[in-house]
This record gives structure tokens, sequence and C-alpha cells, in this order.
């Protein structure tokens, strides 16, 4: 069976595949390519369909590259292995088999070779620079049969270009992009392009001669590419320079710094920079805070938000993953959970400053995900003043603490948050503390326990209610709200703010 | 001042350049210039079109705009108090260099970083006028990647990250102290912020509209950044713990090792030492056992009492020989998981031993053809006709490995 050189995969596939609807075996056949001269059975057409075949599609791709190796065996290969593949179709999953890593091998030059031709053709100009559509052209020496299944390629790349790619086999050429391919085109005589002058200036320069591996070099470009590669030209001589020129980068003398330093640091001073939003002082302290470790692995600093006069004040544990990227509190997940409990109890969140006990995002690194853990005491100290000097600031009516971390920073005892919730703690200050869970509870045992989520979530709604209603400025209160009713022994609130 | 012509600067300011590791041009989005009215593809892929006798792929066109810079960091060449040559492209010869070299075929794109002259925000803005200049007038069509300045105005970064392919900013230094000592200008905290906008912006620019339109993708071949090793004290257990926070933290696509080199002109405050080639490395090797084989930091860095990685020895090899008494794996019965910890197995070679040995025993043959290295891998696997018997905790296996010790040269 003869295959031609132009159109040989699908020569191929379509002779294979009546040869295998035909049940010709492998030993019955001898395939030509364009190296061997024709045999006895060349040229046979084949007959019409016996049988229906199919074939692993991964098959078909790897056909698909093998056709175009130069082993002249390559065909009869295929074919022998889609022989056996009729009966065993999961031999294409078998990275053992020798004939299918043999064919693989094949593939994987092939594919190498593609590759290589995408990356070492160099054009010349050929046409008129100002015309509409440029003209280049290139002289290329592939291993394999590659250029016609690279052609398109190069074809969706320089689309708004003619371009012609000459080798010693099958040449191509393209124009209005429209392909063709042309058969043992003799070696052109390109023009001199300018261009490539400004690119071995660019070669000779990219290069680091303090780190000279010519292996790593060689082993990616091989030698055989590199008579048609205008930068390959200097590689020796910058090989035999680069240990002096190393040498002398380390003897030279430091020298002494220009004039121009000194007006470049002013200039460098004058400088604002668009990030720097908030200048108070407080803000700016906390941004440089490295009291605790937490500074080095976090984005930011991440403060509190809210009206400066609020009545209430939400502390939470510390930022999360999207608090620590934004720079703003309670926008993560059990942030979006806060504020949409908030609003069923109708409590207005802009009337609210939410800020937490520990500034920096503490995690654990693992993979493409930074675990979230919780600061323990000597962060949660560390961070202790800057939190005071946002009560102080605000000095709010009641401060609703948000799970463990919070309510430890607040009042300082760590008893167990179960018994504690829902029930208003006393600071030494005297500012009022409701204790409650941090959201994050919710979304955990959410998934875990639908019933105890639901008493959760109930429990969270009732203390932000309990909150917002402590909060609101003392009127006449309606006598047996029935929303809620004023505990026993309320704590002396300091004097309403208006 | 000189008038250069453009081969001089180019000279000058891709010798500025190359201390840029990174020439990645892989992993944007698929598109190409088919319908005849543009130039330039990307197909998932990158291309190294050419590569340097120090090892290194150029693919793309990486030089600075200019190499004047108001600051003064001690480990960089375009420091404001080295005396080196310095020079300064226009926009349009940017522009006209990139288009060139492209139709030549001798890149995929540009790579445009930048001294820091005037202000960080000039400086930006002069940087997304060359990016807007290829995209809108040139319908340049393939990979732009641009180095973020730090200090320049959010809205000038969310006009790159939808011209360029890749941002970029560098952390120069794994510590904050470090950046404090050698490049005092710089900020480690508002870095780190630019790179938190980077990600949210790309997080954003995922979210379809109320209408199901989705907004124009933001630096589809996502950000990276860039360390020097060797430069300050830190050891390989502090580098690469930044490197989790950072790709945790930011998402990045990568995080780039470059060993300190000497450059002309150096400081006096940081001798010039001969680069740490073998340790830049072994943390690309750490780096992805971290990232693509399950490995935890702790892992990898606690097999020294310095916290350093083993020269000798690459880092799963070295974790392998302290945890012998896990080996050796039977490979056709190990989880996917403990096949990646075999020395010598690579995540292609794990993928065929487990999608063969649904349908049979894997031998020891089947693994070499499969793409293991059985020098380092046969002592730690069992497999169909093999067993490595007392190999595996033979006193001399590290010593099968690292290379014989040298003679200390007399002179």
């Amino acid at each position: 069976m003869q295959i031609p050189r132009i159109g040989a995969a699908e020569a191929w596939r379509d002779a294979a595949r009546g040869f295998l609807q035909q049940n010709i075996p492998p030993e019955a056949l001898i395939w030509g390519g364009a190296e061997t001269a024709p045999d006895l059975f060349g040229g046979g057409s084949v007959r019409g369909a016996a049988r229906q075949v199919s074939v692993p599609r991964s098959f078909l791709a790897l056909a698909g590259s093998v056709v175009w190796h130069t082993d002249p065996a390559r065909f009869a290969r295929l074919y022998a292995f889609l022989w056996r593949l009729r009966d065993t179709p999961h031999l294409m999953t078998d990275r053992g088999d020798p004939d299918l890593a043999t064919l693989r091998r094949m593939e994987k030059n092939v594919h190498r070779c593609q590759h290589k031709m995408k990356a070492f053709v160099r054009f010349r100009e050929i046409g008129d620079p100002k015309a509409a559509r440029r003209s280049f052209a290139a002289w290329f020496e592939p291993t394999h049969h590659t250029v016609e299944p690279t052609a398109q390629f190069f074809a969706r790349r320089f689309g708004d270009m003619d371009w012609r790619i000459y080798t010693p086999g099958i040449s191509v050429l393209c124009e209005g992009g429209r392909l063709r391919f042309l058969k043992d085109c003799p070696r052109p005589d390109l023009p001199e392009d300018a261009s490539e002058q400004l690119w071995v200036t660019y070669f000779q320069n990219i290069f680091n001669p303090a780190r000279l591996k010519v292996k790593a070099m060689t082993s990616e470009m091989p030698k055989k590419y590199w008579k048609n590669m205008p930068e390959a030209a200097a590689i020796p001589e910058l090989i035999a320079a680069a240990p002096a020129r190393a040498r002398a980068m380390a003897q030279a003398a430091p020298t002494l710094p220009p004039a121009r330093v000194k007006q470049a640091q002013a200039q460098q001073a004058r400088f604002a920079s668009s990030w720097t939003q908030d200048s108070a002082a407080l803000v700016a302290e906390v941004n440089s805070c490295t009291r605790c470790p937490l500074h080095c692995a976090a984005t930011q600093a991440v403060h509190g938000a809210g009206p400066p006069d609020a009545r209430l004040m939400v502390v939470g544990e510390q930022p999360g993953d999207l608090e620590d990227l934004q720079g703003l509190p309670f926008v993560g997940p059990a942030g979006q959970l806060f504020d949409a409990v908030a609003r069923e109890v109708g409590l207005a969140r802009d009337a609210v400053y939410v800020t937490n006990a520990v500034k920096h995002f503490k995690y654990r690194a693992r993979g493409r995900r930074r675990i979230h853990q919780s600061p323990d005491r000597s962060e949660i100290a560390a961070c202790a003043p800057w939190l005071e000097e946002e009560i102080r600031h605000v000095s709010p009516r009641l401060i609703l603490a948000l799970g463990a971390t919070a309510a430890f920073a607040l009042t300082g005892s760590a008893a167990p948050l179960a018994q504690r919730r829902g029930r208003v703690e006393r600071r030494a200050d005297g500012v009022a503390v409701l204790i409650t869970y941090h959201p994050s509870y919710l979304l955990r045992v959410q998934d875990k326990d639908k019933e105890a989520a639901a008493q959760a979530r109930a429990a969270f709604r009732g203390d932000l209610a309990q909150a917002w209603e402590r909060v609101q400025p003392r009127q006449l209160a309606p006598r047996g709200s029935p929303t809620y009713t004023r505990p026993q022994r309320q704590p002396e609130l300091r004097t309403p703010k208006l | 001042m000189v008038q250069y012509s453009t081969q001089q600067k180019l000279a000058i300011l891709s010798d500025a350049a190359k201390y840029d590791a990174s020439c990645a041009s892989s992993g944007s989005t698929k598109r190409d210039s088919r319908a005849g009215k543009s130039l330039g593809s990307n197909e998932g892929s990158g291309i190294c079109h050419a590569y340097a006798p120090d090892g290194r792929c150029i693919s793309l066109l990486k030089i600075l705009m200019t190499n004047f810079c108001i600051y003064d960091c001690t480990y960089c060449v375009n420091r404001v108090s080295s005396n080196v040559a310095r020079a300064r492209f226009s926009v349009d010869e940017v522009v006209k260099l990139t288009i060139d070299f492209y139709r030549r075929n001798y890149i995929e794109g540009l790579f445009l970083s930048s001294g820091v002259i005037r202000s960080p925000d000039a400086t930006m803005s002069d940087m997304v006028q060359i990016a807007r200049k290829l995209r809108k007038e040139e319908n340049f069509r393939g990979y732009i990647h641009l180095k973020t300045i730090p200090d320049a105005a959010p809205e000038l970064i969310a006009e790159a990250g939808l011209l360029a392919d890749r941002l970029s900013i560098n952390v120069e230094l794994p510590t904050d102290a470090a950046v404090a000592r050698h490049a005092p200008e710089k900020d480690p905290a508002q870095i780190r912020k630019a790179m938190a906008d980077v990600r949210l912006r790309k997080q954003e620019a995922r979210e379809r509209s109320f209408t199901g339109k989705r907004p124009p993708r933001f630096a589809p071949a996502g950000q990276s950044t860039q360390m020097i090793v060797g430069a300050d004290g830190s050891n390989d257990a502090t580098i690469l713990g930044q490197s989790t926070r950072l790709y945790s933290g930011y998402k990045l696509k990568r995080v780039y090792y470059s060993a300190f080199s000497p450059i002309p002109d150096s400081s006096a405050k940081l001798p010039l030492i001969s680069p740490p080639l073998q340790r830049e490395h072994r943390l690309y090797q750490a780096d992805w056992l971290l990232r693509f084989y399950g490995f935890d930091l702790a892992e990898i860095t606690s097999v020294t009492p310095d916290g350093n990685l083993d020269l000798e020895i690459d880092p799963k090899l070295a974790w392998a020989l302290q945890h012998r008494g896990l080996f050796p794996l039977d490979v056709n019965r190990a989880s996917r998981e403990m096949l990646l910890r075999v020395p010598g197995f690579g995540t292609k070679t794990v993928g065929r031993i487990l999608s063969t040995r649904r349908h049979r025993a894997v031998r020891y043959e089947d693994i070499a053809r499969m793409g293991g290295s059985m020098k380092k891998a046969r002592a730690f696997v069992t497999a169909g006709g093999w067993s490595p018997g007392a190999l595996t905790d033979s006193a001399d296996l590290r010593a099968r490995f690292a290379p014989p010790p040298e003679q200390l040269s007399l002179l």
C-alpha cells in the first residue's frame, strides 16, 4: 500500500480502515511511504465496507502524529497495533506494552520535532515592509515530516501576513490565509533582514555570563538546528568570554554613586502612593504593628469599620482570607452570614461599628489554600491595646462579642462559651458585653447537624435582636413588648448618645 | 545625554532585564489570528524560541522600558547608585521591536519591566500605554507579561490586567526584614497588598453579571513573583515558607527563585559570590513537591537540622531516605498519594502505573517503559519480578546517589 507524501495522515487512516474492515492481517500487507519503492500490492484500491470497525479516539490521535515520523516502518507498526487493538481495546491504556511504548516514543519524537519547528523557524522579510500584507519566508530542516501537521499553527499565528516555509522535503506557502504544500522546492536565497542583527544583539545581552550552563542549552536547542538560526553564531564567543566576564564583575571595585542619587531620592520622597488611604494615627500605628509575628504572613492589618459614634460595637475573632485580601472586616462568608441575620432582625448594619479582636489573619498555608487558625492568648494579648483603643474611641453602649476569642479578649475570661451565650457581662471599665456565637460556628454546624444548626441560628438571631434592642435610645419602652423583655438586672448604662 | 541607536538601547535594556528569571508564555487564553485582521496566537503551552548559554529559555522579548531608577536596592544592577549605562525606550520603539521580532518568529511576545522613573504611577502608565498600543493599534494577540510597579495606582493595575496575559510583582527577598535592609524604598506590605488586589480582580472577573455576561478576563495567565536566593541569610525553610504563603494567599501561578548573581558595578554592601545555582535548582524541586506531590513544607525542610535542603540529593530522595520504614511500596497496590512519594516517579509515571494496573499487574520492566527513573526508584518499590531485598535499608544507599566526595585542590 503506497501512502502519498502530502496528506499521509488521511491516506493511511482510510487505507487502514479499509484493510481492517476486510479483515486483512498485518502480515499480508506491505506499507510503502515515500522512502520505499512501490511494492507488489502498491496502489491497490480498498474495496467497500465489509464490517464496521470502531477504534479508540486516543489511537486516532496517536496515529495522527506517528504517520509523520521518518521511521519507514511507521505505517506497518501502526497497522499491526491497530490489528491487536481490535480484540483488546483497553490496550491503549496499558503503558507497559512494548508496541505501544514504541508508538508513544515515536509520537513524542514527532511532537518534539513539531514543537522545535514552531520555536526555531526564523523568517526573513521578502516583500515590501509597507505593503498591506507583509511577506516572510524561512528555510528550515526538520527531523521528521512535520511541515504538514505544523502548518496550521503558523496559519493561526500569522493571520495578517503571507509566509512560506521551505524545507528539503515538503514546503508550505500561505497566501491570503490559504495553505499550499509543495514537494522538493530548491533552497531559496533569502534576502538579508535588518531585524536579524537586533535579534542577535538581544540574544547576546540577555545571556548572563555568571550562570554558564551549556548543557542545559544544548539539550533543549540541539546543535542540528543551529545552522538556520542567526543567533546561534554568537554562542561560541559568548561561552568563551563568560568566565572572564564573571570574574571581572566580581573583581571590580565598588564605584562611587553618581551625583543624581540625591535628586532621585528627593523625588522618591515626594511621591504619595494612591494606596495610602487613611492617615489617622491609630490606623497608621496598627498598620505598622509588629507586636506579634502574625504581621509577617498577613497581607495587611484589618481595621474596624463603622461610624465612630456607633452605639453598638461588634467584635469578631480575626480577619479571614477575604478580609485579609480586601483589608475590610466582615466581608467573608461569616461576615455575610452576620449581615443576613442582622437584616432579619432589623439591625441597621451601617450604624454598627465592626472590628476584630485580632487585626491580622492567622492561617496555615496548605497547598493552594489558607487554613484559618485561631489566635492564641499571646496574640490576643498583643492585639488588645488596639481593641481597647477602639472601644475608648467609639465608646459604645454595648459590645457584641462573637465567639470565644472575642469574649476572652473583651472580658478576660476564658470560661466555656456555652454557658455564657446570650448573657451580658460587664468589663472592668463598665462597658456591657453581650456574648454570642461566632457566625463561622453556624457555618460549621450547618452541614453536620440540621437540628443543631437551626437551634444555633435561632439563638444567634435572638442575641442580635437583643443587642440591637438594648442600644436603642431609651424612650417610653412599651411594657410587655412581644419581642423582648428586659432582663432582671439591667446593667448601668452611660448616657445614651443622640 | 548621549543619543543611543535602537540597537544600543536594546543592548543596555536587555542586559538590565536578564535578572528576571521568568520567561513563561504558557497558560493564557486560547486565541489566534486566523481571521486575517490581527497578528499572533496563544495556544496554552508556551514556546521557547531560543536558549542562551546560561540554559535559560528565551520565549519573550524581555526588556526594561528604562533602566533609570530612583530606588536604591543593593542587589539590583539598575539601582540609582550604580554607574551602569542608562537608556530609555520610547513607547513606539518597544512596540516596533515587539512586532518585528514576533513576525520573524523570534518570540512569543513581550515581557516588559522597568526602573521607576519620575513616580511609580508615571512609570506604570507608560508601560500600560505600550501594552495598549500593541493590543489596540497593532492588533497583537501574542503574549504580554507586565511587571507591575507595586506602588502604582490601582486603576493602572486594573487596566494592565485587561491588556496583559500575566502580571507580576516581585517580592524580591524572602523576609520583610531583608527587604527593609536591601530595598529600603520598597514596602513588603504594599507588595502583598498589590498581589491581593490582583487576586481579587482576577476573581471578580470570573463572576458572571446578572445578565449572564462574562466580564473580560483579568490577567488570564495569572500572576507570578520572584525571590532572590542567597543575597540575605534566609534558609530554605524560610524561603519555601514564604512561597507557600504566596501560593495560598494570592493564588500565584509561579514563584521564581533567582540565585543572586554577580552584577556589573555591584554595591559594596553586598559582596559578590558565584550564584548558588544548585540551591536554586533544589528550591524549584521542593516547590514542585509542595504543589504537585502532596508534600507538606515541614516534611521537606526537616530533613536537615539547619532548615536547608540537601544540595547533593534531591528533596524527595532525601525525604525517602529518612522514611525508609514506609518503603518498599508495592506498585500494584500502593495509593496514588504514596506512589507520588517514590523517588524517580513523576506525576506522569504514576498516572501510567494507575491506568495500567487496572488491567494487569505492573512488572519492573513496565515501569521503565512508563518513564520511571529506575536507578532511583528500584530501592523503594516492589513490582512484578522485582524486590529490592535488603537494598532499601542498606547503609550505603545514600552514597549511591550523592556525587562522590571531591578531592580538595592543593592550590
